[in-house]
């Protein structure tokens, strides 16, 4: 077994203090796998994931990232190691695209110091990657939902794109809050060739996602979240079950073959 | 985009050259060398009078766009500008303070005011740090705005306690802003943080960007939003507050400038700050010549600054598509 890249330990959190959202969490994420958290809404999915970012600190437990305890890491070492691509974000000025994107770059460089022409090779590249180049300069608050979700993307790639000191994908993790929410069939389509792309780079992919096909399509481990306390960790096999979705969603929920593809069928 | 900066700092040089000239001695119009180099009284009112006064306009100009656009960078807002956390009517209210009970002699308003304004800044932050609600924004925003409502309460006050014909004139011309009788004194007293200030926020405008990002993005691309913040917040503020002292009220500045930048540069503010400070530098210097060569008396400068500020920005806002 390969040493895990993200451990939870004994993880608990909430917002309010009489209010648990998460209770004795515990997983390990090998490198080099997609794992995909589902769970009801207000399950703490997201929570889970800024807790993983680091942004939020747990109530108690420790969590781990290659080994080193999350909060010991430095900012800028975490930001190399560690993107994220939020479900929505804020923008409130006309930045372009490439001005966006290049702002991924930012733990690669030294204080103070301004993005190269090779960051911008870099920031194209990542754009390339998610299919949006033409967009280049064009004005964010211009963009579709969905472009601007493959834009949120092509910076965490620019962001976890390989620098010198740190040559390897396999110590890269990349989270993702609900990545196919505003992607049409195309584009949900391309998003999951590029996750994969990622993972036989050897990254490191958490997702929270809330359409079974897209799970089923993706991921090799699954996180069930079931009102937060010990979540249940698996491979997709053993967790994403006919009785556990039934269980979670509170419905009846069939799984089938269709042309040797797992299908989900609810009713 | 660097090409048009560096026509911005011909330009800059080009004001500075041309101001340091223009005035109403002997005749309205301009020294000639000639002249400065024959007349006595020309040099003495060019060296002790002009020069501080130009470049006090320049680095108030500067010092209050790039502090605005520092603002409205950090708060994702585009309404901000530099006095809001209780800053300027901090200083507002330290300078009809020092009038109506201190005696209002220049220094002791100049320190009076400097002291009020970074007092409105420090209870802000204090403030902001017991308010129970929302993100830091908005408590920040909230605190300002509470601390300048006291300070405007308490220069209400002041006015009406003010003698109406000796003390309530001189409130009244400080709050309209000006630079009439700025002195190599005065200049050199807010020089050394002024500068300090500029320079950090020259130095950070790049990282300005990062800042401006949802508060969890900017911590995930390895930001330490908290300490970087406060830095800029800092290097925005304080020369603001010492430039108040010395000028009064001077509106709008802090506000349009950096509009204008966005506008004719890009949102990058590697390249939209550098732009506003310059355009705020030419702007300043030149509402100031017009201050004090238009009329024989003095214009406040803070009517001029409000007065073409709010045209160029409409005519901006509505002409380039």
């Amino acid at each position: 077994m390969t040493d895990p890249i993200l451990s939870f330990r004994n993880i608990s959190f909430g917002y309010r203090t009489s209010h648990p959202i998460l209770k004795d969490v515990n997983f390990d994420l090998r490198p080099g796998r997609i794992t995909a958290i589902l769970g009801p809404n207000g399950a703490g999915k997201t929570t889970l994931l800024s807790l993983t970012l680091g942004w939020l600190s747990a109530w108690a437990g420790e969590i781990y990232l290659m080994g080193k305890p999350l909060h010991a890491i430095p900012p800028r070492e975490r930001g190399c190691r560690m993107a994220l691509v939020p479900q929505a974000e804020h923008t409130p000025f006309e930045y372009t695209v490439l001005e966006y994107v290049l702002m991924g770059r930012a733990p690669h460089l030294p204080p103070l110091a301004m993005p190269s022409a090779a960051d911008v090779k870099i920031a194209q590249t990542a754009l390339e990657q998610v299919g949006i180049a033409a967009l280049i300069h064009r004005p964010v608050p211009h963009l579709s939902g969905g472009e601007r979700q493959l834009m949120l993307l092509a910076r965490a790639l620019a962001q976890l794109s390989p620098s010198s000191h740190l040559p390897l994908f396999t110590s890269h993790l990349l989270l993702l809050d609900e990545p196919t929410a505003h992607l049409d069939l195309h584009n949900k389509f391309r998003l999951i060739q590029i996750v994969r792309q990622l993972r036989d780079a050897g990254v490191t992919l958490l997702m929270t996602n809330h359409e079974p096909d897209v799970v089923l399509a993706v991921a090799d481990d699954v996180l069930l979240m079931e009102g937060g306390v010990s979540p249940q960790f698996g491979t997709l096999d053993e967790v994403f079950t006919a009785a556990a979705l039934s269980r979670i969603y509170k419905l009846s929920i069939r799984l089938v073959q269709v042309d040797g593809h797992k299908q989900v069928l609810w009713t | 985009m660097k090409r048009s900066l560096l026509f911005l700092v011909f330009a800059l040089l080009l004001v500075f050259l041309s101001s340091a000239l223009i005035g109403r001695y002997p005749t309205p119009g301009f020294l000639s060398f000639e002249r400065i180099t024959t007349d006595e009284l020309a040099q003495r009112l060019l060296f002790n009078l002009r020069l501080p006064r130009l470049l006090a306009a320049l680095l108030l100009g500067m010092t209050l766009s790039a502090a605005g656009m520092v603002f409205q960078l950090l708060f994702s807002n585009p309404l901000v500008e530099p006095g809001f956390l209780g800053v300027s009517q901090g200083a507002a209210f330290g300078a009809a303070f020092s009038i109506v009970f201190l005696g209002g002699s220049a220094f002791v308003t100049q320190t009076s005011a400097s002291f009020f304004a970074l007092a409105g800044l420090g209870i802000s932050y204090l403030l902001a740090h017991r308010l129970r609600y929302g993100g830091w924004v908005l408590r920040l925003v909230l605190a300002g705005i509470a601390v300048s409502a006291f300070f405007s309460a308490g220069l209400g006050l002041l006015k009406y306690l003010a003698d109406p014909l000796t003390q309530l004139p001189e409130i009244t011309f400080w709050l309209l802003g000006g630079l009439a009788s700025l002195t190599w004194t005065k200049l050199l007293s807010v020089l050394p943080l002024a500068l300090a200030g500029l320079v950090v926020m020259y130095l950070f405008r790049w990282r300005l960007n990062l800042l401006a990002l949802d508060e969890q993005t900017s911590f995930s691309l390895g930001v330490a939003p908290g300490r970087e913040r406060w830095l800029l917040i800092l290097a925005a503020v304080l020369p603001t507050a010492v430039l108040i002292s010395i000028s009064g009220m001077v509106g709008w500045v802090g506000l349009i400038m950096p509009h204008i930048a966005r506008r004719l540069f890009r949102t990058d503010a590697r390249f939209s700050l550098p732009a506003s400070m310059l355009l705020g530098g030419i702007f300043t210097m030149l509402c100031d010549d017009l201050a004090r060569t238009l009329l024989a008396g003095e214009i406040p400068l803070g009517i001029l600054t409000s007065l073409f500020g709010a045209i160029i920005f409409l005519v901006l806002m509505t002409f380039r598509s």
